[in-house]
C-alpha cells in the first residue's frame, strides 16, 4: 500500500487538475444545472458514484477487454451505471429528477466518466482507479457547486430554496440578478474561475498560439511629409 | 405541411440551439474550436451522424422500447424504457462505427477528411442528446429527420463561428490567466447570450 500515491489521485484531480478548469471534460453538464443548489448537488452525487464506480470495474476487468472494442465495452459498463442511478433517482426523488430531465442520462456521454476510464482506469489497479474516480467527481463538484452557489445567492437571493438575501418583490433590499438565472452566466463565471486558479497556479497558463511582434510599423502621421 | 417542417427545424437550428441554449457537446465545442477547418470537418461529421441515428434511435423508441410498442409482435403490456440509454449509445456507436468503415471503402476523400473527427463523436453528448430531447417532445418519425437534420446543423454553425472569433483572438492582448480556455468560456457565454435573442421567434 502506497498511502502517498493513493492520498495523491484523490488530490490532485481538485484544483491541480481539476478535469472542468485544466482538462476541458465534463463541461456540457455543468452548466444547464447549476441554477439551483439542491438539482446541482444531486447530479454531483450522481456523477460522483458513476465515475468511481465505472473506473472501479472497468479496471478490475481492464486486462480481459481487447483493445479493439474497448470503448463499447466501456460504453456499456457506463451505461448500465447510469441506468441504475437513473431508476433510483426516479423512484425517491422524481422531483428532482423531472428538474434534471435527459442530464441524467447525458452522464454516460460526460467526457470525464470517459476519459478516466480510458486513461486511468484501464492501465491502474482497481483501488486506485475508484480513487481517482473519487477525486475528479469532487473536483468536478467543486466547479458546479461554487457555480450553483455563486447563481442561486446571487441570481434569487435563496441557498437550497431558503432566503439569505430578502428580494425587493418579498419587502426585503436585494435586487436579484436576473442575468445570472440565465444559463449563459454560468460560462462566464467559469471563465472567470478559471482566470482565479491560474492567477495563483501561472504553471497552468496557456502558451500563445503566435507571438505578436512590437509596435513597430505603426505610422507617425505628424512626421510624414505631405506632397499635393 | 412544409410549414411545420420548416418550423421544427428553425426552432432546432436557432432558438433551442443544441451548442448554445441547451449546452450539449461542449467538450468536444471547446477543444476542436481552435481553427475553422477542423470546426467545420467536425460540423459536417456530426450533422450526418446526427441525420442518420435521431431517426434510427425514433424507430426503436416507437417499434420496441415505447410502452405497448411490441403490439405488431402479438405482445402487449411491455416497456422496455428502462433500456433506453443503453440502446441509444449502442446504436449511435454501432452507427459511427459503420460509418467510418463505410466511408473508408467507398468515399476515401471524405475519410480522410472526417475520420479522425468520428471516433470523437460516439462520445459527443450533442448526438445522445439529440435522440434523448427527440424522445421527450415525442416526434414522428419525418420529424426526427428534420430535428436530426436542424439538431446537427446549429451544431456545426455553433462552432464555425466560434472558431471564427478565436482565429481572430490571437491579435488581442488578453491578461495571463485568461488566455486560451478561460477567454474562450467567456467568448461562449456572450455568443449564448446573444442566441437567446432568438427565443419567441415563431413562423
Amino acid at each position: 500500500m502506497n498511502l502517498k500515491r493513493h492520498r495523491e489521485v484523490v488530490l490532485n484531480p481538485l484544483i491541480k487538475e481539476n478535469p472542468i478548469t485544466l482538462q476541458i471534460l465534463g463541461i456540457c453538464s455543468a452548466l444547464a444545472v447549476t441554477n439551483n443548489l439542491s438539482v446541482t448537488l444531486v447530479m454531483c452525487v450522481a456523477v460522483i458514484s458513476v465515475i468511481s464506480f465505472s473506473n472501479l470495474f472497468i479496471s478490475l476487468i481492464r486486462n480481459y477487454i481487447p483493445s479493439s472494442i474497448r470503448i463499447i465495452v466501456q460504453m456499456t459498463i457506463i451505461a448500465s451505471l447510469v441506468i441504475v442511478v437513473d431508476e433510483l433517482l426516479k423512484a425517491y426523488d422524481y422531483e428532482t429528477s423531472k428538474k434534471l430531465s435527459v442530464f441524467v442520462g447525458l452522464i454516460i456521454t460526460n467526457c470525464i466518466v470517459m476519459g478516466r476510464a480510458e486513461a486511468f482506469a484501464m492501465k491502474e489497479k482497481p483501488l486506485l482507479s475508484f480513487l481517482d474516480g473519487l477525486g475528479n467527481g469532487i473536483g468536478y463538484s467543486i466547479i458546479l457547486i461554487a457555480v450553483a452557489t455563486i447563481r442561486e445567492l446571487f441570481g434569487a437571493g435563496t441557498l437550497f430554496g431558503y432566503e439569505i438575501l430578502p428580494l425587493i418583490s418579498n419587502g426585503g433590499w436585494y435586487m436579484g440578478n436576473n442575468l445570472l438565472l440565465l444559463p449563459p452566466s454560468s460560462f462566464i463565471i467559469i471563465g472567470l474561475f478559471i482566470w482565479l486558479i491560474r492567477s495563483v497556479k501561472t504553471e497552468q497558463v496557456e502558451e500563445d498560439d503566435f507571438e505578436l511582434s512590437e509596435h513597430s510599423t505603426s505610422p507617425d502621421l505628424t512626421k510624414r511629409e505631405i506632397n499635393v | 405541411m412544409f410549414e411545420h417542417y420548416l418550423n421544427i427545424f428553425i426552432t432546432t437550428v436557432f432558438i433551442e440551439n443544441i451548442a448554445l441554449s441547451l449546452f450539449l457537446g461542449m467538450c468536444t465545442f471547446i477543444a476542436i474550436s481552435k481553427k475553422i477547418d477542423a470546426a467545420f470537418g467536425l460540423g459536417v461529421a456530426v450533422i450526418v451522424v446526427c441525420l442518420i441515428t435521431v431517426p434510427l434511435n425514433n424507430l426503436i423508441y416507437n417499434y420496441i422500447l415505447r410502452e405497448d410498442a411490441l403490439t405488431w409482435l402479438g405482445i402487449e403490456g411491455t416497456n422496455l424504457e428502462f433500456v433506453e440509454l443503453i440502446s441509444y449509445i449502442g446504436v449511435i456507436a454501432a452507427s459511427v462505427q459503420i460509418l467510418e468503415m463505410f466511408l473508408d471503402k467507398y468515399v476515401p476523400a471524405l475519410y480522410n477528411a472526417l475520420g479522425q473527427f468520428l471516433p470523437l463523436i460516439t462520445v459527443n453528448c450533442a448526438i445522445l442528446g439529440a435522440s434523448l430531447f427527440m424522445v421527450e417532445k415525442d416526434l414522428m418519425f419525418t420529424e426526427s429527420v428534420v430535428y436530426g437534420l436542424g439538431a446537427g446543423f446549429g451544431w456545426a454553425l455553433a462552432i464555425v463561428v466560434l472558431a471564427g472569433v478565436r482565429e481572430k483572438l490571437k491579435y488581442s492582448d488578453i491578461p495571463e490567466g485568461l488566455k486560451g480556455l478561460g477567454m474562450t468560456f467567456i467568448i461562449v457565454g456572450l455568443m449564448s447570450f446573444g442566441f437567446m435573442s432568438f427565443g419567441g421567434i415563431t413562423l
